[in-house]
């Protein structure tokens, strides 16, 4: 059988010949980075661009049509030392960029007529001192009228459309009270003019906007990195099919490229990138990332495989039914969908701030009118003055007060090695007092580790190493990535089912089954090893070895489980693991409260159990059967290693093989959280120190202009706070 | 002060000149890397046969 690899589906045409492609590099962090990639794909004849993007970890590429295949960069990167894969953008990362453009557009725009404005302004302000003259001073008003209006119509649409959606399914957020002022006093200020008047109010309006847009493109800027991190490190896991393009002739092709009804060659040792079912052959496959067990199901004919699975021992064929974006079991999906409703019921800090806020100014306003009228002012002045209570209590701080504060912890976040998929994530992580923990892949690493290497001679296991490179086995593979070997032993010979054999100096060696390497008496002696451990014999000569393989603890996770504890928070493990392989994790970690053999709906059950006695849940898992409960669970958390549903599904993704991002997490969402407190106090309060000014009627354009960027700026400031040292020690 | 007639507009010109200026660098993608950016511009002697970015 013949393998080609095939990029073909990433490629686009770029016009004038030239053909285009997006590759996701890994390990670029630096300038002589940069020009060492471009210098070097450049050199590639009939390249025509090679640029690197150094915020996104991306080159770009484009080369004469029909000249080159894109494999070729792939290794000419490869031998500069970076790992790279073709990138496609995905659709919700293409509307974040978008999005993110607009808003920079906006805030553009906005700035621009701030500063114009505010040009006319000072001269208006200190002429209505000294001696300018009525004509004069309209002249100014209608000048910035003529750019307050067109740049407010413009850079506010963020607001506009957001409280219109709002206000149409009948509720209420930040953006109505914001475009209720913003509307109420550029039309007043537009009133004033008209009737020559001292005061307008369009400096303070289109301020408004442009401090809010900021912290608008701030929050918008941190989601669109998340992505583009995210996005990549879903590139680099490269995730190929063997693909059947003739009835013996394989591709290897990106899952991407694969549609429902394809058949795929799936060997030993490779994990599944594809939902299907078997068609031909028997083996043993892992299951553990799908349900959590650890013991090998057996696949025959007509086995449904998922995607993230493993297969052991044979080869097989297997009919797609669905690709990477997995159609699962049905009662995960169902599960699933309830569990999201539930969530969407969540309402954030700044909204319910709002509902709040938004009800007091406004009746505060109309309070105000009225009294003055009482108090035997004309309607026009109780009007201005109204008005004038809205644009000072416009919740310019109080917009500001959330999305800083997520931006600057967000980024701490990321330096620790976690990404956020949702804004409210930090919130909602800061209230969880109670942790339920998955096992496998959770707790555990998601790959095979030699757990008793420490007892065997260092030459005798890195000979082992050597030797398991010639097996195709995932048990052989976690051998030779323990041993760190690199070198295949000359001449080694695989049966299959039973182990690899080789001759060195004169000495036969065997790494397989016990019974190959005639180490059977080895195995009862050694009791002392995990029973759900795999096994493996290592002989050379008479001498014989063991070697336990089983899926490590995360090497933190003592004491990220200790620290966990003295943050008094409470700690469970649920997972669909055997009792015996969940007692033993939860006993070298000193957990007490343990339940395995867990199915989705019990985990859920749980949960909502937890959460009906008061306690806020965070669900740490990977497996696809933990989806529905991370979705159900007040917030959530997976590794980066997760099934893509769980990803997709979790709050957060960490990084890495410490759980330590995990406690990363909780300290700056605390701290972010205490700072958002904060920051909404300061906002009261410089309402509480301005309303009383302009309820009395001396609120100047002046006093607004400052009062409002004053308030803004102390929020700002406060928020960089949250940058500081959130990484304690464990 | 008729001055005014004549320096107002040159100044919101200049202004409007300022945010033309701006929405043409966003759409050519100069925001796109803004990482990258700042390292190319201390870099020594780049590749000539290299071309600028398009976007």
């Amino acid at each position: 059988m013949q393998f080609t690899r095939d990029f073909s589906h990433y490629v686009r045409a770029a016009g004038e010949g030239l053909q285009h492609i997006d590759l996701a590099v890994e390990g670029v962090h630096c300038a002589g980075c940069m020009a060492k990639i471009e210098r070097g794909l450049s050199a590639i004849p009939d390249v025509t661009l090679a640029r690197v993007n150094l915020t996104d970890r991306r080159v770009a590429l484009e080369w004469k049509e029909g000249t080159l295949d894109p494999a070729r960069f792939i290794d000419r990167l490869a031998e500069l030392g970076y790992k790279a894969y073709p990138y496609e953008t995905e659709s919700a990362e293409a509307t974040e960029v978008a999005e993110s453009r607009f808003l920079l557009r906006c805030l553009g725009v906005a700035a621009f007529a701030t500063m114009n404005v505010m040009m006319l302004s000072i001269p208006v302000w200190s002429g209505n001192v000294s001696d300018m003259l009525p004509e004069q001073r309209d002249f100014f008003h209608w000048l910035s009228a003529l750019i307050a209006l067109p740049a407010a119509a413009y850079a506010g649409q963020p607001f506009f459309r957001s409280a219109w959606r709002a206000l149409s399914s009948k509720t209420t957020n930040m953006d109505v009270p914001i475009s209720i002022g913003v509307c109420v006093a550029l039309g007043m200020s537009v009133v004033e003019t008209i009737h020559h008047a001292e005061h307008a109010y369009f400096d303070a309006a289109i301020m408004l906007l442009t401090f809010l847009l900021v912290g608008r493109f701030l929050d918008q800027n941190m989601r669109r990195r998340t992505r583009a991190v995210a996005g990549n490190l879903a590139a680099l896991k490269a995730e190929t099919a063997a693909k059947f393009v003739g009835p013996d002739e394989i591709s290897q092709v990106p899952v991407a490229a694969i549609h429902p009804g394809d058949i795929v060659l799936l060997r030993p040792g490779e994990r599944c990138a594809v939902d299907g079912t078997v068609i031909e052959g028997r083996s043993e496959i892992d299951q553990s990332p799908i349900t959590g067990e650890t013991l090998y199901v057996t696949a025959g004919r007509g086995t449904p495989v998922y995607a993230g699975s493993m297969n052991i021992s044979g080869t097989l064929r297997v009919r797609v039914s669905a690709a990477s974006e997995a159609t699962l079991l049905a009662e995960i999906t169902r599960l699933l969908d309830n569990a999201l409703q539930a969530r969407s019921r969540y309402m954030r800090l700044a909204d319910r701030a709002s509902r709040l806020y938004a009800p007091v100014v406004h009746a505060t306003a109309l309070i105000t009118i009225l009294s003055w009228v009482i108090a035997g002012a004309s309607w026009h002045d109780a009007i201005v003055t109204g008005v004038a209570v809205l644009i000072i209590t416009c919740p310019c701080a109080l917009g500001l007060a959330i999305p800083t504060v997520q931006t600057v912890a967000s980024g701490a976040m990321f330096k620790a090695g976690v990404l956020l998929n949702s804004g409210d994530a930090i919130e909602r992580l800061a209230e969880a007092d109670h942790i339920i923990f998955d096992k496998t892949g959770t707790l555990t690493l998601p790959d095979l580790d030699v757990i008793n290497a420490a007892d065997i001679p260092a030459d005798i296991f890195e000979l082992a190493g050597r030797l398991a490179l010639s097996s195709h086995h995932p048990v052989a593979a976690a051998v030779t990535q323990a041993a760190g070997a690199r070198s295949p032993v000359v001449g080694a010979v695989e049966e299959a089912g039973q182990g690899v054999r080789a001759t060195v100096d004169g000495i036969e060696i065997r790494l397989g089954r016990p019974s190959f390497c005639g180490a059977e008496g080895l195995v009862g002696l050694t009791d002392d090893l995990d029973p759900e451990a795999s096994i493996v014999a290592f002989s050379k000569g008479s001498a014989k070895f063991i070697l336990s393989v089983r899926q490590g603890l995360r090497p933190d996770a003592q004491a990220v489980i200790a620290a966990l504890k003295a943050r008094n928070v409470g700690i469970e493990i649920l997972s669909g693991d055997h009792e015996a392989a969940v007692r033993a994790a939860a006993h070298a970690l000193g957990i007490p409260e343990w339940r395995a053999g867990v199915t989705p709906a019990d985990k859920i059950a749980r949960i909502e159990e937890l959460e009906k006695r008061g306690a806020k849940v965070l669900m740490v898992g990977d497996g696809m059967n933990d989806a529905p409960s991370l979705a159900a669970a007040h917030v959530s958390m997976s590794p980066i290693s997760a099934a893509h549903l769980s990803q997709a599904t979790a709050d957060h993704v960490f990084l890495g093989r410490p759980l330590a991002p995990v406690v990363a997490a909780i300290d700056s969402a605390r701290k972010a959280l205490h700072l958002m407190r904060q920051n909404l106090w300061l906002a009261i309060l410089y309402n509480v120190l301005a309303v009383p000014v302009a309820i009395s009627g001396v609120v100047t354009p002046l006093i607004a202009a400052a009062a409002m960027s004053g308030s803004s700026i102390l929020v700002m400031v406060n928020s960089l706070r949250a940058r500081g040292n959130s990484r304690e020690s464990l | 002060m008729e001055i005014l007639v004549i320096l107002v507009p040159l100044a919101l010109m200049l202004g409007l000149a300022g945010l033309a200026g701006f929405l043409w660098s966003l759409r050519s993608g100069q925001y796109d890397d803004l990482d990258g950016a700042a390292w190319r511009a201390i870099a020594d002697d780049e590749p000539p046969q290299e071309a600028p970015a398009k976007r």
